[in-house]
């Protein structure tokens, strides 16, 4: 599954991992983070802005 | 002094040394200077000395300011990784943690066994707050990292003043939402700090608690959650200052309030001066544009930028928000504050005086040119500031 990167801090959104601590569950997709997901870390890049990195 | 370096394949050998490494240890010590009142009635028993580290804090910081002038020079690009993997820089803002409980408790342990006057006992509190105020700003450099351990950290020293909300909200709102009116944390123009602390006090809690609220209901949690962390440093607060009041009596409830809202206090007075007046333009899709070095205010002042872990490259930090104090840069041409935070604060309070430095200042700024359509102006001063400032202001008009 692709991780998806935020391009000004680096938090790396693990599609197989998801993020427990932001109540994504393992395998939700970069798609299904809702319109106005914002970097976790950095708050500063919206999900528009972040990069995708296939593995 | 350590020497950071490296072997660059283009640019060849670079070396840079921090001619601020060791100012930094100097947080170690400014428990001695919120103790040095305590210190001073100690020995000559006038009540004045509770006086002496509000003005050490206030006035000598601002004059070093003057005196020591500014520092903008940055590290290497290429060196900021050992820079921020370096433990000396990691560990001073964590070991200053612990003294923020020290001092409070030894204030407040003096001020409950002491007979003293009402006065003296406003400016003990006064005193403990403005310490705790520094602890703020020691969550913010801890609460913008990627470890466990400072994000913790920041939330414990959140509690001593009661300001358990902070990290959630500043990180999740604040950084998202600053130079736009969404935010009650970005001063519009013609607000008097007054005015924005009444906005910006609730309208931070408000905004920390639904975004905890919303990243627990993803969770499938309520908000009262145990693992809620706004109210799990509002615990540790309820702990901390109940017992103040259980040893030392109902003294303990009028000196915490006024500790706590002069800590407070700190934080308003930050957010009234980072971005005044500045404003992110919204792009087609309606979202705004990325915040740029230029919806901040700066300043590289030696002295503040030493007593608040760089607080003041402001510009960079809003930019880039997890990169380390020692490794903010200046950049040139930014929105510049004609003094260090502390000379700021003290402005601030005089609302006249701060349109009168700061208005003009604000407008000059090449991206903002005199268009007050450019600007994050109080709805309600908008009329005056605009037939105030229309024709003082030549704007450039495009051909």
């Amino acid at each position: 599954m692709p991780i998806h990167i935020c391009p000004d801090c680096g938090y790396a959104y693990d599609e197989a991992l998801g993020d427990r601590r932001e109540g994504y569950a393992p395998g939700t997709r970069f798609e299904q983070l809702p319109d106005d997901f914002v970097c976790p870390d950095c708050a500063v890049r919206a999900k528009s802005d972040f990069l995708r990195q296939d593995q | 002094m350590k020497t950071f370096a490296m072997v660059h394949p283009e640019k060849g050998a670079i070396v840079y040394r921090d001619r601020k490494r060791f100012l930094w240890i100097s947080a170690l010590f400014f428990p001695l200077v919120a103790l040095s009142g305590i210190g001073l009635y100690s020995l000559n028993g006038r009540e004045w000395a509770f006086v002496v580290p509000l003005v050490l804090f206030y006035g000598g910081t601002a004059l070093f300011d003057w005196l020591l002038g500014e520092d903008t020079s940055n590290p290497p690009e290429e060196l900021v990784s050992q820079l921020e993997d370096d433990k000396f820089y990691r560990w001073l803002p964590m070991l200053t943690v612990p003294m923020h409980f020290v001092v409070l408790i030894l204030i407040a342990g003096f001020a409950g066994t002491h007979d003293v006057s009402w006065a003296a006992m406003l400016a003990l509190a006064l005193t403990a707050g403005l310490y705790s105020g520094l602890g703020v700003n020691t969550a913010h450099e801890l609460g913008h990292k990627k470890t466990e351990l400072e994000r913790r950290l920041a939330r414990i020293v959140s509690a001593v003043p009661a300001y358990g909300h902070f990290c959630v909200e500043h990180n999740r709102g604040h950084h998202r939402h600053v130079a736009t009116p969404a935010d009650p944390a970005s001063s519009r123009m013609g607000e008097n700090i007054y005015k924005f602390a009444c906005r910006e006090i609730p309208g931070a809690f408000r905004r920390g608690w639904i975004a905890e609220q919303e990243r627990l209901a993803r969770q499938g949690k309520s908000a009262w959650h145990y693992e809620n962390e706004i109210l799990q440093s509002y615990a540790l607060t309820a702990v901390l200052q109940i017992s103040l009041v259980a040893v030392f009596g109902w003294l303990m409830v009028p000196f915490l309030a006024v500790h706590n809202v002069f800590a407070w206090w700190q934080l308003t007075s930050a957010n009234y001066i980072e971005h005044y007046g500045l404003l992110r333009k919204r792009n087609a899709n309606g979202t705004y544009e990325h915040c740029q070095p230029y919806h901040s205010w700066n300043a590289n002042h030696v002295a503040s930028n030493v007593v608040l872990f760089h607080l003041e490259r402001h510009s960079d930090h809003h930019a880039h928000p997890t990169r380390r104090y020692q490794t903010l840069r200046s950049f040139p041409d930014l929105p510049s504050l004609p003094n260090g935070y502390m000379g700021m604060y003290f402005v601030a309070l005089f609302p006249p005086l701060w349109y009168r430095v700061m208005d003009q200042r604000l407008l000059s700024l090449p991206h903002i040119n005199g268009d007050l359509s450019l600007v994050n102006v109080d709805p309600a001063r908008r009329a005056a500031l605009e037939a105030r400032y229309s024709r003082s202001l030549p704007r450039t008009v495009a051909v």
